[in-house]
């Protein structure tokens, strides 16, 4: 329909950023790919080496399966605290809802830094959770929440949740209400009302939010560094060291290709399920 | 008290089952502070279709999200069989509920929709598949089972509806504004099929309609609501025929209304447009009493020549409907007129003089005029 020039003449606005993206993303992103392919930290001799190293390498391995786990725990401990949120959110009134989107809208209107030095001094050896429980003689000595696995899913789970929310909500309000009416009137309780119609028709919010958390909570490098400790070695943290302390950048590189396409490729997989379920609800 | 699943059990033997009695007393409900329902009270009998029948606003709906179970009102008692049910939530009524919309869900096939009700029972599978098989053959749609809502048309889309709240064998069934969005041809068609469908289930039924016309033809009985208040409840013969309300005169059917006044104690009313009646209903009333008097266009006749108390109009516009004509007059008193007449009977042009005769005075009907309103005498 258009001619050639006209297309190219629409899309003049979107060349700064375009510029932004080629300098900024994909020109590193090349460079990335390339020091990946050199053999030794000295930049000699090109070879795949740095990829089967880290194949061949139980502890790398583990690292990679830890970070991925994390995200899918942190997006799964959000998927539920935020359901019933949403739920609440949806059936309040206009004062109610206002409130609670100014507070699920806080945390992301706060540094990552600020959100995670709060969980220090919450779940530190002397925090307010082990001081708590200690003057109520419910804990002997003071329990170790900080630097601990649980700690960092907790603490990233708060830090993450409006990203799951906000999708669930927006779902939840696109709902017809009559559907829950529907099935009520029919016989169903509460339960069977939530998990054979309203789960299975917020399914496609529940999928983008999770997919969301889980990609933020994998990646999360300061709240894991921070929270989780020296003990806790995941993916950005082993980039870091690799990279910055042992200064040997053509396995950094690699790893941190290796993690992008396990990341990338588990939303793509997640994404892909979750539109073959729900085909049968759309318009085709 | 049993519960919801061994009554399914019990009465799925005998599908024939009739439906209940339904008893409203002093039902009062309000949002806020403004009341939407006051002091309503109604009586059905069981296997009955009733139409709750009023303008938006009137508080229809909300009466039938009470009977329903989804609100609970602020006043007054449901009963089922003489059984109050006010504490009962709607997933343990029986109720078969059809919605505006419809409301299927969308991620389940056609069967699927129609098993939910006899699935959240705990019905056997077996027992779910004959009813489902059976439900699908009684609203013709045994050969869209693995179909899905979106690829059904609206009609299409009702039986389904109506076929999933009768295969629980509720004791009442309800229906939202059920025909509103089909298309005007198959509205008459369906509501045809819909009160067969009802009326062989034996089930009682309760319908909410702003549309008059859906009213008349579905419903043994019509509750007419008017800001929250029953105005009548009667067949709908006899609300057509003597209307309890101005309200209700205006709603059901096309009515004239004309300003007068009475004249005496034998019933004379003078006409603001210039005429005198004798009217059997402006009898009760004293002299000197403001009144709308109604006449329906059919029970009008227009002349081309004076003749003994016919009213003088100017012809405005004739619009023939295929069997009858109606045609719109403007009286002396500025008042417009309609007047429906066999399109055979009346050939004359708009801007012609006409006159005015009235086929039977018997039906005319004579309301106080309402305070506030401006008197044109």
């Amino acid at each position: 329909m258009s001619s050639p020039s006209r297309a190219y003449g629409e899309l003049a606005p979107a060349l700064p950023l375009a510029l932004v993206f080629v300098g900024a993303f994909v020109l590193p992103l090349i460079a990335l790919v390339a020091i990946s392919f050199y053999r030794t930290p000295e930049f000699l001799d090109l070879s795949p080496v740095q990829y089967l190293r880290f194949l061949s390498d139980p502890f790398s391995l583990r690292v990679l399966a830890d970070t991925v786990m994390l995200g899918l725990e942190v997006a799964l401990c959000a998927l539920v605290l935020a359901y019933p949120l949403a739920l609440v959110y949806v059936a309040s009134g206009a004062v109610v809802r206002m409130i609670l989107t100014f507070l699920i809208l806080l945390p992301l209107l706060t540094s990552t830094v600020v959100r995670t030095f709060a969980w220090i001094v919450i779940l530190g050896r002397d925090g307010i959770v082990n001081a708590t429980m200690l003057s109520l003689g419910l804990w002997d000595s003071p329990a170790r929440l900080l630097y601990s696995w649980g700690g960092l899913v907790l603490a990233l789970t708060q830090i993450q949740l409006p990203l799951m929310a906000l999708p669930l909500i927006n779902s939840l309000l696109r709902l017809d209400g009559n559907l829950a009416k529907a099935a009520e009137g029919l016989g169903a309780g509460r339960f069977r009302v939530f998990f054979t119609v309203i789960l299975p028709l917020t399914l496609p919010g529940a999928i983008a939010g999770g997919l969301l958390v889980f990609a933020a909570a994998a990646t999360a490098f300061i709240t894991q560094t921070l929270v989780g400790g020296g003990r806790i070695i995941l993916m950005p943290s082993y980039i870091y060291q690799q990279s910055m302390g042992v200064q040997d950048w053509p396995f950094a590189a690699a790893l941190s290709l290796i993690f992008t396409v396990a990341v990338v490729g588990i939303v793509a997989a997640i994404g892909a399920l979750s539109r073959l379920m729900t085909r049968g609800q759309h318009a085709t | 008290m049993a519960s919801s699943a061994t009554m399914m059990q019990t009465t799925a033997a005998a599908p024939e089952a009739r439906g209940c009695a339904l008893a409203l007393e002093g039902i009062g409900h309000s949002f806020g502070g403004t009341i939407a329902l006051d002091a309503i009270d109604l009586a059905v009998a069981p296997g009955e279709l009733i139409a709750l029948l009023g303008p938006s606003g009137c508080g229809k709906t909300t009466l039938l999200q009470i009977i329903a179970g989804f609100v609970q009102p602020s006043r007054g008692s449901v009963a089922f069989d003489q059984q109050r049910v006010d504490r009962t939530p709607a997933n343990r009524r029986r109720i078969g509920m059809v919605f505006q919309n419809y409301a299927l869900f969308p991620h389940l096939t056609v069967a699927e929709n129609v098993a939910y009700g006899l699935r959240a029972r705990k019905a056997p599978g077996a027992m779910v598949r004959s009813r489902v098989a059976e439900m699908l053959a009684r609203v013709q749609m045994t050969t869209f089972g693995n179909r899905f809502p979106r690829q059904l048309s609206g009609g299409q889309q009702q039986r389904v509806a109506l076929a999933r709240a009768l295969a629980i064998d509720p004791v009442l069934v309800l229906l939202d504004e059920p025909f509103s969005a089909l298309d005007k041809n198959l509205r008459l068609d369906m509501q045809i099929e819909i009160k067969n469908l009802l009326k062989s289930c034996g089930v009682t039924s309760i319908m909410v309609t702003h549309d008059q016309e859906e009213a008349l033809s579905m419903a043994d009985r019509i509750v007419v609501l008017n800001k929250g208040r029953i105005e009548q409840i009667d067949t709908p013969d006899a609300l057509y025929d003597a209307p309890a309300s101005l309200f209700v005169n205006g709603f059901i059917g096309h009515a004239n209304f004309l300003a007068g006044r009475t004249a005496g104690a034998r019933g004379l009313v003078h006409l603001a447009a210039g005429a005198a009646l004798v009217l059997r209903e402006a009898t009760q009333r004293t002299a000197e009493t403001d009144v709308t008097v109604s006449i329906r266009p059919e029970n009008l006749t227009l002349f081309e020549r004076e003749r003994p108390g016919a009213i003088p109009a100017t012809v405005r516009v004739a619009m023939p409907l295929g069997a009858v004509s109606v045609i719109e007059c403007v009286l002396a008193s500025g008042e417009t007129v309609k007047v429906s007449q066999s399109r055979a009977a009346w050939s004359g042009q708009p801007g012609a003089p006409a006159w005015l005769g009235i086929t039977d005075t018997t039906k005319i009907h004579v309301f106080d005029t309402p305070r506030g309103s401006p008197s044109i005498i």
